[in-house]
C-alpha cells in the first residue's frame, strides 16, 4: 500500500481557535491529499482558513488554535499523534515551509550562512563545513551569485526577490519531500513574481519536491498548480485538476472567483467582485457557507449543508446544485 | 481509509433528516448591504476611555491619585495640629487617635506633614511635567516641523544633552541656584525635556506629511497656527503617555534631591525631607516616621506608572480588539 | 564600522567638553568667591590673595577656562578648598575604587536578573509567572531605593541580621546595598525586555526557525534573544547614570565609604573643587560607557554598519 498512499493525507481536519470574542472555527472540516512530486494549490479569499491548514500540517499553530477533529497523515506516520519534539524531527526535513514576506522571513541579526545552515546542523547533524558546502550549492541552484561570498552578509544586503530565493534554498535544504508555500510571491514585484514562479518550476523538475502553493492569486494556480483545491469559510469547496476548476468548475463560488479575475483579453472592461462578504466564523452557518452570497441559491442551502459529490476520479465538489432533486435549477443555469 | 470513505460519511450525516422536495427551487435572492461594522464608531478620546475602563489595575490608580489630590487639599485641614509647630513633650509619639501618623523627633504631626509632603511632591512632580511638556513640545515641535538643516542642529544638541548624567546636571544647578522648591522645579525642567522633544519630533515627522497639514499650508496659515491647530492634537497618545511618566519621575528626583539635603528646606515638609530625617530614627523603632512618606512616595509612583501603562495600552491600536 | 566608531568618539569628545563647559559656567555663575566661608569667620586680605592665587582665581576668565580645560584632560582636578591637604585626585583614588565595585556588581545583578525575569516573563505570556514578574517590575519601578534600602537594613540587617551594614569589608556587606540599588534598574530592564521579546517571538522568521525543527531552546537563544536585547542595550548607559547617582544615597545610607560620601559632603560644604572635579569625572566615565554601549550595539545589530 506504501505507494499507493498519498504522501499527504489530510481527512476531516477541523480547527478552531479561542480569542477574547469567543471561539472562531476557522478550519471546518477539510479533506485533501497531495502525491509525490506534485503541487496542490489551495486557493481562496484572505480569511478562509488556508493558512491555518497549512499551520495545522506543519504542526505550528498559535498556543490559542487547535486541531479539535481529524487526521493529518504525512509518509505513512500520524502527525496529530506526533509528540511536539517527534513532530520537530519532522519539520525541517520531510516538510518544509515558506512563508509570505522575504523581507521579515529572515533575522535580520544572522548571517545568511548560519541561518541556512542551522537546520542541517541542529537537525540532520551535518558537520558544518558540509552544511556550508551544501547552502553553497543550494544557493547557486536558486540563482545567488557569488554565493560563496554572500553567505557572510546580512539580510538587509539582500533585495526582496533574493531574499525570497534565500528562504526558498533555505527550505530545500534539508531536501524535504513537501513543502508548503504561504502566498510566496504576494509581497513581491509583479516582475520578480513570474522570476520566483519559474524558480518554483525549476525546482520541482530538478529535485521533485511535491508542493503545497497556498495562494489568493488565480494566475500563479495556472502557472504552477497540477490539482487546485478551492476554499471557502473553512471548507474546501472545490477540488479537482486545473482543467476542471478552470474549464469545467461546478461549484458557484470558483464560477465567482474566476469571473472575478481582471481578464484583459475580453473585450468587456466591467469587473465582477463577489457581492456581499464571507460569514462570520463564531457562529458558522447550518447550511452552505457561500448560500448569502450565491447567485443560485435554493432554500435547502440556507438550512442543511450540501454533501460533496465526486463528478470523476479527481472532481469534486460541495454543492446543493450538484444533487438530482436540483436538475431543474441547475439546468436553468447551466443555461 | 481514503478520501472516498470520509466524503462518504460526511454525505450520510448531512442527510439525516429528510429534506422536502420544495427546498431545491431558486429562493429570492438577499439583499446586500454595504460591509457592516463590527464595532460601533467612536471617537478617538471616548474610544481610549473604553480601553482604559477595562484596565482594573490602571482604574485603581487613577482613583488613588484622585483621592491622594484630595487629600493634598483637604488633608491638613482634617487635623488641628500646624506642619511646622513643634512640641517637644509630644516627641516621637507612635500612632494614636490624637496622632494618626504619630509625631516625630520635634514632636510634629506626621499625619498633617504627610498632606503637606503630597502637596509638595504632587506640585514638583505636575510642574515639573507641565514645563518638560511645553518646552519638548514647542522644540520638538518645531524641529520635526522645520525639518532639514533646522532640525539635523537641534536634534544634534538633544543628543548631546541626552548623553549628561541628568541628576548629575541636576544637582550642580541646586548648589548653584541655592536649595528651594523654586530651584527643583527649574533645574529639572532644564534637564527633563530632551525625552519629550524626541516623543513629538517623532510624531511630527510622521503628521507633516499628511494632506490636512498640507492642506492648511496652500491656505497660508504660520508656522506656529500648525503646529498648534493641526499638529499637536493629533499628537497626544504619546505625549500624555510621557506626561503620566514624567511625574513619577520628577517625584522620585525630588525626594532624591532632599535626600542629599538640597531639596525643600525645613521647615517645610516634603516626603524626600522625611524619609531622610527618620533615618536614624527608624534604628530607634520609631517606624511610622519613616513608613507613612515612604509608603506615600511608593504608592503615587505606583499609581503613575500603571496609569501611564494603562493609557499606553488604551492609545495602542494593535491592542484594540 | 572603523567610520561609525570615529563618528560616535568624536560625538562623545563634543559631550564631554559641553559637560565641562557647563560645569565650568555654573561653578563660577556663583556670587562671591567660595573662600566666603558660611561660618563667618573672615580670611585677611593677604591669605585670600595667596588663595585665589593658589587656585588660579586671580586669573581673567578665559585663562581660568583654559586652566581648568587643561586640568580635564590631564585628569589633574587640583586641590579641595575645604580639606587643603588632599587633591580631587586624592579623594577620587580613596572613594572611586569602592564606588565602582558598588555600580558594577549593581549594574551585573540588575542586566542578568532583569533579562532573566523579563525572558521568563515573556515565555510565559499572560501566565501566572508574567503577572508575577510584571508586578514585582511595577513595583520596583516604584520604590525609591532609598526607601527600599531602609526597608532592607531594617528587616535583614537589624530584626534577622543575616548582613551586616556599615562600612564594605567583603561579600556580606555588599548584599543588601546591591540589592537596594538594583532593583530599580532590574525592573526596568525586566518590563523592557518583556516587551521587546513578546515583539521578536511574533516575528515571521521565529516562525521559520520552528518551521525548520529547531528546539525551543535554540530559538530563544539564538533567534529571539539576540534581536529582543537590542532596545535593552541602548539603556544600559542611562541606567547606569541612575545606578551612579543612586549610589550617592546609598553609601550614604548604608556608611560605604564610596565617592558618594565625599560628594554629598562637597555639596553640604560648597566645596566647589571637588564638586567640579567629581562632576566632570563622573560626567566622563559615563559619557564613556554610552560610547561603549553605542559600539556594543553596533556590533550586535549588523545593519547599523551602513550608517
Amino acid at each position: 500500500m506504501s505507494d499507493q498512499e498519498p504522501l499527504l493525507q489530510v481527512s476531516h481536519l477541523h480547527v478552531t481557535f479561542k480569542t477574547h470574542g469567543g471561539r472562531v472555527s476557522a478550519v471546518r472540516g477539510v479533506d485533501f491529499s497531495v502525491n509525490r512530486g506534485e503541487t496542490l494549490a489551495i486557493v481562496g479569499e484572505s480569511g478562509c482558513g488556508k493558512s491555518v491548514t497549512s499551520l495545522s500540517v506543519m504542526g505550528l499553530l498559535p498556543a490559542s488554535g487547535k486541531i479539535t477533529q481529524g487526521s493529518i497523515r504525512f509518509d505513512h506516520q500520524e502527525l496529530t499523534r506526533l509528540t511536539k519534539k517527534q513532530m520537530r524531527r519532522i519539520r525541517g526535513v520531510d516538510l518544509s515551509m515558506i512563508f509570505q514576506d522575504p523581507m521579515t522571513s529572515l533575522n535580520p541579526t544572522l548571517s545568511i550562512g548560519s541561518q541556512m545552515t542551522e537546520g542541517l546542523v541542529h537537525q540532520n547533524k551535518v558537520p558544518r563545513s558540509e552544511a556550508r558546502k551544501r547552502a553553497v550549492d543550494m544557493l547557486k541552484l536558486v540563482g545567488i551569485p557569488n554565493p560563496q561570498e554572500r553567505m557572510k552578509e546580512f539580510p538587509h544586503q539582500f533585495s526582496g526577490g533574493m531574499r525570497q530565493r534565500i528562504v526558498i534554498a533555505m527550505a530545500l535544504i534539508c531536501q524535504p519531500k513537501l513543502i508548503i508555500a504561504d502566498e510566496p510571491t504576494t509581497a513581491l514585484d509583479v516582475t520578480i513574481q513570474a522570476q520566483i514562479l519559474e524558480l518554483f518550476g525549476r525546482i520541482q523538475r530538478e529535485t521533485g519536491v511535491a508542493m503545497i502553493m497556498i495562494t489568493h492569486d488565480l494566475g500563479i494556480v495556472a502557472k504552477i498548480a497540477d490539482r487546485i483545491a478551492v476554499m471557502y469559510a473553512g471548507e474546501i469547496v472545490e477540488t479537482g485538476n486545473k482543467r476542471d476548476i478552470f474549464y469545467h468548475s461546478r461549484h458557484p463560488y470558483t464560477k465567482a472567483l474566476l469571473d472575478s479575475i481582471v481578464r484583459i483579453d475580453l473585450p468587456s472592461d466591467e469587473l465582477h467582485p463577489i457581492e456581499g462578504a464571507p460569514p462570520d466564523l463564531f457562529s458558522p452557518p447550518a447550511g452552505c457557507a457561500f448560500s448569502d452570497r450565491c447567485p443560485f441559491a435554493m432554500e435547502v442551502c440556507d438550512h442543511v449543508q450540501p454533501p460533496t459529490t465526486w463528478l470523476d476520479l479527481h472532481h469534486r465538489a460541495a454543492c446543493w446544485l450538484l444533487d438530482k432533486r436540483a436538475q431543474a435549477v441547475r439546468e436553468a443555469v447551466e443555461k | 481509509m481514503s478520501a472516498d470513505d470520509v466524503s462518504e460519511s460526511r454525505l450520510q450525516s448531512a442527510v439525516v433528516q429528510p429534506i422536502p422536495d420544495d427546498w431545491f427551487r431558486p429562493r429570492s435572492r438577499k439583499k446586500h448591504g454595504a460591509e457592516r461594522l463590527v464595532r460601533p464608531s467612536t471617537s478617538y478620546w471616548k474610544d481610549t476611555w473604553i480601553q482604559f475602563r477595562k484596565n482594573k489595575l490602571a482604574m485603581g490608580g487613577l482613583a488613588f491619585l484622585i483621592m491622594l489630590g484630595i487629600m493634598a487639599v483637604i488633608g491638613p485641614l482634617l487635623s488641628h495640629y500646624n506642619v511646622t509647630a513643634q512640641n517637644l513633650v509630644m516627641q516621637d509619639l507612635a500612632p494614636s487617635p490624637a496622632h494618626w501618623f504619630g509625631t516625630d523627633n520635634l514632636g510634629r504631626d506626621v499625619f498633617v506633614r504627610t498632606w503637606y509632603g503630597a502637596r509638595i511632591s504632587l506640585f514638583i512632580g505636575i510642574v515639573a511635567a507641565l514645563a518638560d511638556l511645553l518646552i519638548g513640545v514647542a522644540y520638538g515641535g518645531l524641529s520635526g516641523y522645520k525639518g532639514g538643516r533646522t532640525d539635523n542642529v537641534m536634534m544634534r544638541i538633544v543628543e548631546i544633552l541626552y548623553g549628561l548624567p541628568y541628576l548629575l546636571v541636576v544637582i550642580l544647578l541646586m548648589v548653584v541656584m541655592g536649595p528651594g522648591l523654586l530651584t527643583i522645579v527649574v533645574a529639572l525642567s532644564a534637564t527633563g525635556w530632551t525625552d519629550m522633544a524626541r516623543i513629538v519630533r517623532g510624531q511630527v515627522l510622521q503628521l507633516k506629511n499628511y494632506e490636512f497639514v498640507i492642506a492648511s499650508k496652500s491656505f497660508g496659515s504660520g508656522t506656529a497656527r500648525i503646529i498648534r491647530k493641526s499638529l499637536v492634537p493629533n499628537t497626544m497618545g504619546p505625549i500624555i503617555v510621557q506626561v503620566t511618566l514624567t511625574v513619577p519621575s520628577a517625584i522620585f528626583s525630588e525626594a532624591f534631591l532632599s535626600f542629599l539635603g538640597l531639596g525643600v528646606q525645613a521647615p517645610f515638609a516634603s516626603w524626600g525631607v522625611m524619609v531622610n530625617d527618620s533615618l536614624s530614627a527608624i534604628l530607634s523603632g520609631y517606624w511610622w516616621q519613616l513608613f507613612f512618606p515612604a509608603l506615600f512616595i511608593s504608592l503615587t509612583m505606583f499609581a503613575f506608572n500603571i496609569v501611564g501603562d494603562g493609557l499606553q495600552d488604551a492609545l495602542d491600536p494593535n491592542l484594540r480588539s | 564600522m572603523a567610520k561609525y566608531i570615529l563618528k560616535r568618539f568624536l560625538e562623545m569628545l563634543l559631550t564631554i567638553w559641553v559637560i565641562a563647559t557647563l560645569t565650568f559656567v555654573l561653578m563660577h555663575a556663583i556670587p562671591g568667591s567660595p573662600f566666603n566661608t558660611s561660618n563667618g569667620k573672615s580670611i585677611n586680605a593677604v591669605a585670600m590673595k595667596n588663595l585665589e592665587a593658589h587656585y588660579h582665581l586671580d586669573q581673567p576668565l578665559p585663562v581660568q577656562y583654559l586652566i581648568y580645560l587643561k586640568s580635564i584632560i590631564t585628569f589633574n582636578y587640583g586641590p579641595s578648598i575645604r580639606q587643603p591637604t588632599q587633591t580631587v585626585n586624592d579623594l577620587i583614588g580613596q572613594g572611586f575604587p569602592v564606588s565602582f565595585e558598588l555600580g558594577m556588581w549593581t549594574l551585573i545583578v540588575a542586566i542578568i536578573s532583569g533579562i532573566a525575569l523579563g525572558v521568563v516573563a515573556a515565555l510565559k505570556h499572560n501566565g501566572i509567572i508574567d503577572y508575577l514578574a510584571m508586578t514585582i517590575a511595577v513595583l520596583g519601578i516604584s520604590i525609591p531605593n532609598f526607601v527600599l534600602a531602609t526597608l532592607l537594613i531594617q528587616e535583614f540587617a537589624v530584626n534577622l541580621v543575616w548582613f551586616p551594614v556599615g562600612t564594605w569589608q567583603g561579600v556580606s556587606y555588599m548584599v543588601l546595598p546591591v540589592i537596594a540599588l538594583a532593583t530599580g534598574p532590574m525592573a526596568i530592564i525586566a518590563r523592557l525586555t518583556r516587551s521587546s521579546m513578546l515583539e521578536i517571538l511574533n516575528q515571521d522568521y521565529i516562525r521559520v526557525a520552528e518551521a525548520k525543527g529547531l528546539s525551543p531552546v535554540l530559538i530563544v537563544f539564538k533567534h529571539a534573544l539576540r534581536n529582543a536585547l537590542l532596545p535593552v542595550v541602548t539603556v544600559v548607559g542611562t541606567l547606569a547614570a541612575g545606578i551612579l547617582t543612586g549610589t550617592f544615597v546609598i553609601e550614604k545610607i548604608f556608611a560605604i565609604p564610596g565617592m558618594g560620601k565625599y560628594f554629598v559632603d562637597s555639596i553640604n560644604s560648597r566645596d566647589y573643587p571637588v564638586i567640579m572635579g567629581t562632576t566632570v569625572f563622573y560626567s566622563t566615565i559615563l559619557i564613556i560607557l554610552l560610547f561603549l554601549v553605542d559600539i556594543i550595539y553596533g556590533w550586535l545589530d549588523p545593519r547599523i554598519n551602513l550608517h
